[in-house]
């Protein structure tokens, strides 16, 4: 009886991935893998399978970016701060400042990346792997070498996972963030050993403070040339000994030790649930991930691998699990304007949007990255991301409310204040036209149209916003559509 | 069995009615409320309370150490910066306790990472996502009546009320909170656990806007300026009837790398002249007695001056307790400037977790161990 339940259980899912998804489906899967899909977009998905479309998700994946970067990250000079002694306050001031604004400008430049890319998983990982492999431009201050880890992230993102760790683990952004730089023979900086097991592969309870100690050791002489700003391997430096790691033992060096981690199938789980925490719901299912786990690893760590099967894993489509992840403050401000077809001067207000909402890109609060999920949501961020909304849905409202979306690490408040006002009015300049949008959307009454609008925007019903009614103008409609509680998720 | 071990053992049989117990188990006295002055940015504590007979402090300050004769003094040994004279009263009343040293081991000398580990009461290696306020209100509730558990002005960081569960509010002034406040909206039937967790936050805005809707005028002028304003918004919401644990306010800029002088001047001017505006309208209210004010900061700063007329991060600082029920005075002790470490920062004499403690067992009466991670002695600066 069980058994044929389970046959009956099987075949009807096995039914529902051979036929089209129609628009629901198609809807959910671009939402979950991409920032808010369109109309346009969900159509053209709706006539695939799940399989074609997970497939069509996956196929055009970048490794670069289609924004030419910054003007500065081509710079080769020696990356070098101004010693006090040499140079006048003014001109240490000016240094500083120009931090500053290289670090806005590659804010802007990622965003706009997130806001034209042709491939939003291409982004999606990108910034999944920037809250994995975490580093900071608060410690690493140099805009230059954020971008690098940027570039070395994208390239990777759907990639090789081993590879991926490979390369992250040696990025100079990194080898200052975790001090890696910094160790050397006789005395090993344990940062990075502890991090890289702790929170990049095997997760807590899986390794030893014994093997942190060892791991440390080998990873002496991953060093950055601070003239080229490139890694270099300085063999001086380097602790050739015998080392012991997760019971393994060698003459190991960095990447030795990377390969004993890669080899344990706690990494590819570890990785695995947390892609299904971004991809699929907030609750792992253990016996999944396992099975996941072992695929991901056994066809060496393809990135890929794990998303397709994670993407088609029954919980992916299971509708209890429709609208049950928070978006993130990125997901919300790009989402919103790939959805509402908002294209804005330039990406600078949006960056300090986000950054209000508590997602400053660029600078994740510690090693472990942003937290996510409810942890988006308190009663600051919550209003923030509603002023946001409204803002765009009505563009009437006075500058000072902005300021108050600003994160509140500036001790120079004149400075931010102008800063601010410059925001207001680089977002008065988005123009958003509801009642266009609203008749762009399929449907052969205005009442049609939005109800279609309303099935693009929200992933399940709306908790307050009102079904559409005949009197209620687009832009009324919009709005409340945008407020409604729902519109968070994804 | 301690008192303690037989509720929890009682709660395990008994979850059910858990809500009961936690109110007989914990009498806590949420009346009372908590001003925390955040000093952002890391003031400069060793001329903000002046060794001024420690001949060590002019050597390693010979540009901006502040004259004996500048000083204000409150013994033979120590004495506040001049901008800080409108303290002196409090001190002179026994209303003043001076917290010196106090830091934590194995100090970071980030802003952001510094700040989180007190913002969370945690070990220097140790990551936490809740705030030692969040988890004590976890523990032991605020009662649901009080308009929130805290109000954050002036900042968009939750510090120690940061992290799910807690009802914190953060907001610039009042009236701009209520306006913005009109964009939430509380609703029932959520269908997954994230929603329900979005529909609780739209819940708590709108209940403490409704509590917070009132307009108190004081006789008390506050000082001009985005301090005086926080000041004057902390006492509106300490005014509202229906109660709120604490509030926090902020004044950034101490990260003084250079030119220090003036500008450590023109702030701590205005934190003395903002904590006798908050004493005079809470007086006024006559809540002066049911408040305790606490400021503190990431970190001090390095003994030694740099090369700009500043100095740079630091470790062990000195803090301030007033209000109407502190017990003035010394506490902790001066960091010694004969034996700093390699790196030139001073050990610390209190673990700035004691001083939690104070608040979480002799103001509030409640358990500190679970929200301080371990057992910290209070700081007696409560009479």
């Amino acid at each position: 009886m069980r058994a044929l339940l389970v046959a009956a259980v099987t075949l009807a899912s096995t039914v529902a991935a051979a036929a089209p998804m129609g628009y629901d489906q198609a809807r959910h899967l671009l939402a979950r893998t991409g920032f808010r899909p369109t109309d346009a977009e969900i159509r053209g998905y709706a006539a695939l399978t799940r399989e074609q479309g997970v497939n069509l998700v996956l196929r055009d994946v970048r490794t670069q970016a289609i924004t030419p970067p910054p003007s500065f990250t081509l710079d080769t000079t020696a990356l070098r701060y101004p010693r006090a002694d040499t140079v006048t306050p003014e001109e240490s001031r000016a240094f500083q400042q120009q931090l500053v604004r290289q670090g806005l400008e590659l804010r802007a430049w990622w965003m706009h990346e997130m806001l034209v890319t042709p491939s939003p998983i291409t982004e999606r990982m990108t910034l999944f792997w920037h809250n994995h492999f975490v580093s900071s431009q608060q410690k690493v201050r140099f805009s230059r070498l954020m971008y690098q880890q940027n570039a070395t992230l994208r390239a990777h993102a759907l990639g090789s996972f081993a590879d991926l760790l490979r390369a992250a683990s040696k990025d100079p952004a990194m080898l200052i963030y975790l001090d890696t730089a910094q160790s050397r023979k006789g005395q090993p900086n344990e940062n990075f050993a502890r991090e890289v097991m702790e929170l990049f592969t095997l997760g807590e309870g899986h390794y030893g403070e014994a093997d942190i100690k060892e791991a440390a050791r080998a990873f002496t002489g991953w060093s950055l040339d601070r003239d080229t700003g490139r890694y270099l391997f300085r063999p001086a430096i380097h602790d050739y000994g015998m080392k012991t790691v997760l019971g393994k033992s060698g003459r190991f060096d960095g990447d030795g030790v990377l390969d004993v981690i890669l080899d344990r199938p706690q990494t590819a789980e570890f990785i695995t649930a947390k892609l299904w925490r971004e991809f699929v719901s907030g609750d792992p299912d253990p016996r999944e991930v396992q099975r996941i786990g072992k695929a991901f690893r056994n066809r060496n760590y393809d990135i890929k691998v794990a998303l397709r099967f994670l993407l088609e894993s029954d919980a992916f489509w299971d509708p209890a699990n429709r609208g049950s992840l928070i978006k993130s403050p990125v997901e919300l401000v790009v989402g919103t304007l790939r959805q509402l077809d908002v294209a804005p001067g330039g990406a600078t207000p949006f960056v300090v949007v986000a950054a209000g909402m508590g997602q400053n890109l660029f600078s994740p609060p510690n090693v472990k990255g942003w937290p996510g999920g409810e942890q988006w949501i308190n009663s600051n961020s919550l209003l923030a991301r509603k002023q946001f909304l409204d803002r765009l849905a009505r563009m009437d409202d006075a500058p000072p409310a902005m300021m108050a979306m600003l994160p509140a690490n500036g001790d120079d408040a004149p400075r931010v204040e102008r800063f601010m006002r410059a925001v207001d009015r680089g977002m008065r300049n988005v123009q958003f036209d509801a009642a266009r949008w609203v008749a762009r959307q399929p449907g052969d009454s205005s009442i049609a149209k939005m109800q279609s609008a309303q099935a693009l925007l929200l992933p399940l019903a709306p908790v307050i916003a009102d079904a559409p009614k005949p009197d209620v103008d687009a832009l009324a409609f919009v709005r409340a559509t945008l407020l409604d509680p729902s519109y968070q998720l994804k | 069995m301690d008192r303690r071990a037989f509720l929890r053992s009682t709660a395990a049989v008994a979850a059910f009615s858990l809500p009961a117990l936690r109110a007989h188990a914990a009498p806590a006295n949420y009346r009372k409320v908590l001003v925390l002055v955040e000093l952002k940015g890391g003031n400069d504590g060793l001329n903000t309370l002046v060794p001024y007979t420690d001949p060590a402090y002019y050597a390693l300050r010979p540009k901006i150490a502040i004259a004996r004769d500048q000083v204000v003094q409150l013994s033979d040994r120590a004495g506040l910066h001049p901008s800080l004279s409108p303290l002196a009263k409090s001190w002179n009343d026994g209303k003043l306790a001076v917290l010196q040293g106090v830091g934590y081991p194995d100090p970071n000398l980030s802003h952001f990472r510094s700040i989180e580990i007190w913002d969370t009461a945690s070990k220097s290696e140790t990551y936490l996502q809740e705030g030692w306020l969040t988890r004590t209100f976890g523990a032991q509730p605020v009662p649901t009546s009080f308009a929130a558990d805290g109000v954050i002005i002036g900042s968009s960081e939750l510090g120690p009320l940061a992290g799910a569960g807690t009802r914190a509010i953060a907001l610039a002034d009042t009236e701009q909170f209520l306006r913005r406040a009109k964009l939430a909206q509380p609703g029932a039937n959520a269908s997954n656990r994230a929603l329900a967790h979005i529909l609780k936050v739209e819940g708590d805005i709108v209940q403490a806007a409704s509590h917070l809707a009132g307009r108190t005028t004081f006789a008390t002028e506050f000082p001009a300026g985005a301090f005086g304003n926080a000041i004057r918004t902390a006492c509106q919401i300490i005014a509202n009837p229906s109660g709120v644990a604490v509030v926090r306010v902020t004044l950034s800029g101490f990260d003084t790398h250079a030119n220090q002088p003036a500008t450590q001047a023109r702030l701590l001017t205005e934190v003395a002249n903002g904590l006798i505006a908050l004493q005079s309208a809470l007086v006024e209210l006559g809540k002066w007695n049911d408040t305790l004010v606490l400021t503190y900061a990431e970190f001090g700063r390095r003994p030694k001056e740099n090369q700009n007329n500043g100095t740079d991060h630091g470790t062990a600082n000195v803090h301030f307790a007033t209000g109407g029920r502190v017990k003035g005075g010394f506490y902790g002790a001066a960091s010694s400037l004969a034996q700093l470490s390699a790196d030139g920062n001073p050990g610390y004499a209190l673990d700035f977790r004691t001083v939690y403690a104070t608040v979480l067992e002799r103001w509030w009466s409640v358990d500190s161990r679970d929200a301080l991670g371990g057992r910290f002695t209070p700081v007696p600066y409560l009479g």
